[in-house]
């Protein structure tokens, strides 16, 4: 039996992180996720958990001290936002290529600069080639849901994992969850039990070699093939989830998608919340909009966006960040070069630019999104394919 | 624990050989002595900043740690093991380890006095159970001799050449000793090789076994950027002491110990005619500058002794 409760995202996944009772977290504090690590090191000093709890000096610090405990063959985790996730990048990528499934909490906020707090995705998309599962989040519920999936699937193929939601609009917002009661999560997310160790004392283990040209690249191609085997072991876990809790999650979410002709594609953010208010009511007049939200974002699930798209005649692709390539957003790249190798040629895309620094996604700004698309699927010209929304120009 | 010479020597090397560090180079010495600190029965886990001993001696599939060993990057060494021995007491806490294990963490003058000093800095503030060794070649060494802060005034590094109008490295190297004491761990120490290598020995014994963050720091020359014949290691650090350049000594708790007074206290240049990154003050009218070093080594000789009275 679920157990229900009203809380905000960073206290659901403050929540979870207790559920989960992890060795070792290594902290520092950034607007939107600070309220995090302080959930937590109140779980900690009041003996809630017993997990080691390291406040360090600096995000580059947080990850270092992450990897330094996960190789030694704990589970560690983390939080953090914006400039701190960039701090991290270095660590991010050495991370995951030491194969190292450390649990990263992330409350999505805007890039300095100009300096803001606020939400977009631009500090995710920073880091989407660092080598990460990259998990995301329409609500508190699905934020919980996916930290307690997180664990699972980054250790059953040794990459970490990133468990993102937008700050403050989720961060903050107090909704109504369901939560699973902590045995059946303990049970769910099983003990670690990680084959290596730097602290495994009948072996002596090395980790961070220098790797010359003879050996780089099998190294890539061995941490290219789990972020590959990674798709199916998050739908299986997704799967799995559903059966315990009665909540499924697959690498994406098709709204209204089966007869759709227009469809917005986003990652999941509270965006993704407006948008299905905003086809209800189109669908009340008749229209045949849909929506596909991106859950797993990395690895990519091109396959089933190229499914969901083949039969719509136009899909704006909404990124909140921009590449700044004089071309299109990156979920954008990511979406359309999927649709081309997959020889769907015919849906006319489009890039929006959408809600940067926290600017306010309203139901009529995706309306606006879908006339937009309906001017194109019945000229069949896109105009400009590369476009900012609610912007003074 | 009083250093035994035979004893030490009869103690498995837990740095293999074969490892690709230059010859004449000081730090596989720093290292293999302070390894060689460990009680034998001991386990350990070991972490190198990125640095020419971490490329020569963890080049894949070639490992020449004998120890778990972990690198991670430049500028975090002081983090990672932190993170390794908090693993240790999370899993001591839980019940899930017997065994004990202690920490180490080498960095060269780069990755400690400069990017890692950071990550140092929070390590030592937290108050981990582990041991920072710095291996001070005073200079960027793994990229090809650019200066550092650790760099001594008027050097001959790569980015402080010494040129027509500007002789050598402008600043004086920074005390980074004092500033670890500054941090008030249990223990802190500055050592290097001479003699039977007791001195560094035992320091790293006490820095192993003292609960807390300990950090040495050993002066540990390049050949290659100090441009000194590599059979001529020993005479190069044996000549940084008796000169007072690079004093021995001990913070235990706060209390200075000087750990050797030089029978006569050599001049600076007996150290600094050895090594071509000081040629250029040899040269005629550059007198001023072998001055100027004498007198900054004599104030800081003397203001070390006024410490270590400061405790008796």
């Amino acid at each position: 039996m679920g157990i229900r409760e009203r809380l905000s995202g960073n206290e659901a996944i403050a929540y979870a992180m207790k559920q989960i009772n992890p060795d070792v977290m290594g902290a520092f504090p950034i607007t939107p996720s600070t309220e995090i690590p302080q959930y937590f090191s109140t779980y900690v000093d009041n003996g809630e958990v017993d997990t080691e709890f390291i406040a360090v000096e600096s995000e580059h610090s947080a990850m270092s001290t992450c990897i330094g405990a996960e190789a030694a063959g704990v589970r560690a985790i983390s939080a953090t936002s914006s400039c701190g996730l960039c701090y991290m990048t270095e660590m991010l990528y050495v991370a995951a290529s030491d194969r190292l499934p450390i649990t990263l909490a992330v409350s999505l906020r805007a890039l300095s600069g100009p300096i803001n707090i606020n939400n977009d995705h631009s500090d995710a998309m920073a880091e989407k080639d660092a080598g990460w599962i990259m998990l995301f989040a329409e609500t508190n519920q699905e934020a919980y849901d996916n930290y307690l999936q997180a664990m699972r699937i980054g250790e059953a193929v040794s990459l970490p994992t990133m468990v993102c939601q937008d700050g403050f609009i989720t961060s903050h917002a107090i909704e109504n969850i369901e939560l699973v009661e902590t045995e059946t999560v303990k049970k769910f997310v099983g003990e670690y039990k990680p084959e290596h160790g730097l602290l495994h004392p009948d072996e002596r283990m090395a980790v961070g070699a220098y790797a010359t040209p003879v050996y780089y690249m099998e190294c890539k191609r061995q941490q290219s093939q789990a972020m590959i085997d990674a798709l199916d072991v998050i739908k299986k876990v997704g799967a799995e989830f559903g059966e315990v809790t009665g909540r499924t999650y697959g690498l994406i979410e098709k709204y209204k998608m089966d007869d759709a002709e227009l469809a917005i594609v986003m990652i999941a953010g509270s965006s993704a919340g407006t948008a299905k208010e905003a086809i209800n009511r189109l669908r009340e007049q008749g229209k045949k909009v849909g929506l596909v939200k991106i859950r797993a974002y990395r690895p990519f699930p091109g396959k089933e966006i190229g499914e969901a798209l083949k039969n719509v005649k136009a899909v704006a692709v909404m990124d909140k960040s921009d590449s700044f390539n004089a071309h299109c957003g990156p979920v954008f790249a990511d979406v359309t070069s999927s649709l081309y190798q997959q020889r769907i040629l015919d849906p006319i895309a489009i890039s929006v630019i959408y809600g940067l620094g926290g600017r306010d996604v309203r139901v009529e700004s995706i309306e606006h999104v879908f006339a937009e698309l309906e001017k194109i699927a019945a000229t069949g010209d896109p105009g400009e394919t590369y476009r900012y929304l609610d912007v003074r120009e | 624990m009083a250093f035994n010479l035979k004893e030490n020597l009869a103690k498995e090397d837990r740095l293999a050989s074969g490892h690709r560090m230059c010859a004449g180079c000081g730090s596989p010495v720093a290292v293999r002595t302070v390894l060689r600190a460990l009680n034998p029965e001991d386990h350990a886990v070991i972490c190198s900043a990125t640095s020419c001993l971490e490329v020569s001696t963890f080049q894949y599939p070639y490992n020449a740690w004998k120890d778990s060993f972990i690198h991670n990057a430049f500028e975090n060494a002081g983090a990672t093991i932190s993170g390794v021995e908090t693993a240790y007491r999370a899993l001591k806490k839980r019940g899930k380890l017997d065994e004990t294990y202690k920490f180490i963490a080498f960095g060269g003058d780069g990755g400690t006095y400069d990017i890692g000093f950071q990550s140092l800095s929070g390590a030592m503030e937290r108050g981990h159970d582990m041991v920072y060794v710095c291996y001070d070649n005073e200079a960027y060494m793994n990229t090809g001799i650019q200066r550092s802060s650790s760099t001594p005034r008027f050097a001959d590094t790569t980015t402080t050449p010494a040129g027509k109008v500007v002789p050598g490295k402008p600043q004086q190297k920074k005390n980074l000793t004092k500033i670890m004491v500054a941090h008030n761990i249990p223990y802190v120490a500055q050592s290097t090789f001479i003699g039977n290598l007791s001195d560094l020995s035992t320091k790293a014994h006490k820095a192993i076994y003292t609960e807390g963050p300990a950090f040495l720091n050993v002066m540990a020359p390049c050949p290659r950027g100090w441009r000194y014949p590599g059979d001529k290691l020993l005479e190069v650090t044996k000549a940084a002491v008796e000169t007072c350049v690079w004093p021995l000594f001990e913070v235990e708790n706060g209390k200075y110990t000087i750990n050797y007074f030089p029978k006569k206290k050599f001049p600076v240049e007996d150290y600094l005619k050895m090594q071509g990154r000081f040629k250029h003050m040899f040269k005629p009218g550059n007198e001023w500058m072998i001055e100027q070093v004498q007198a900054e080594v004599d104030k800081n000789w003397e203001d070390l002794q006024v410490l270590a009275s400061l405790n008796k």
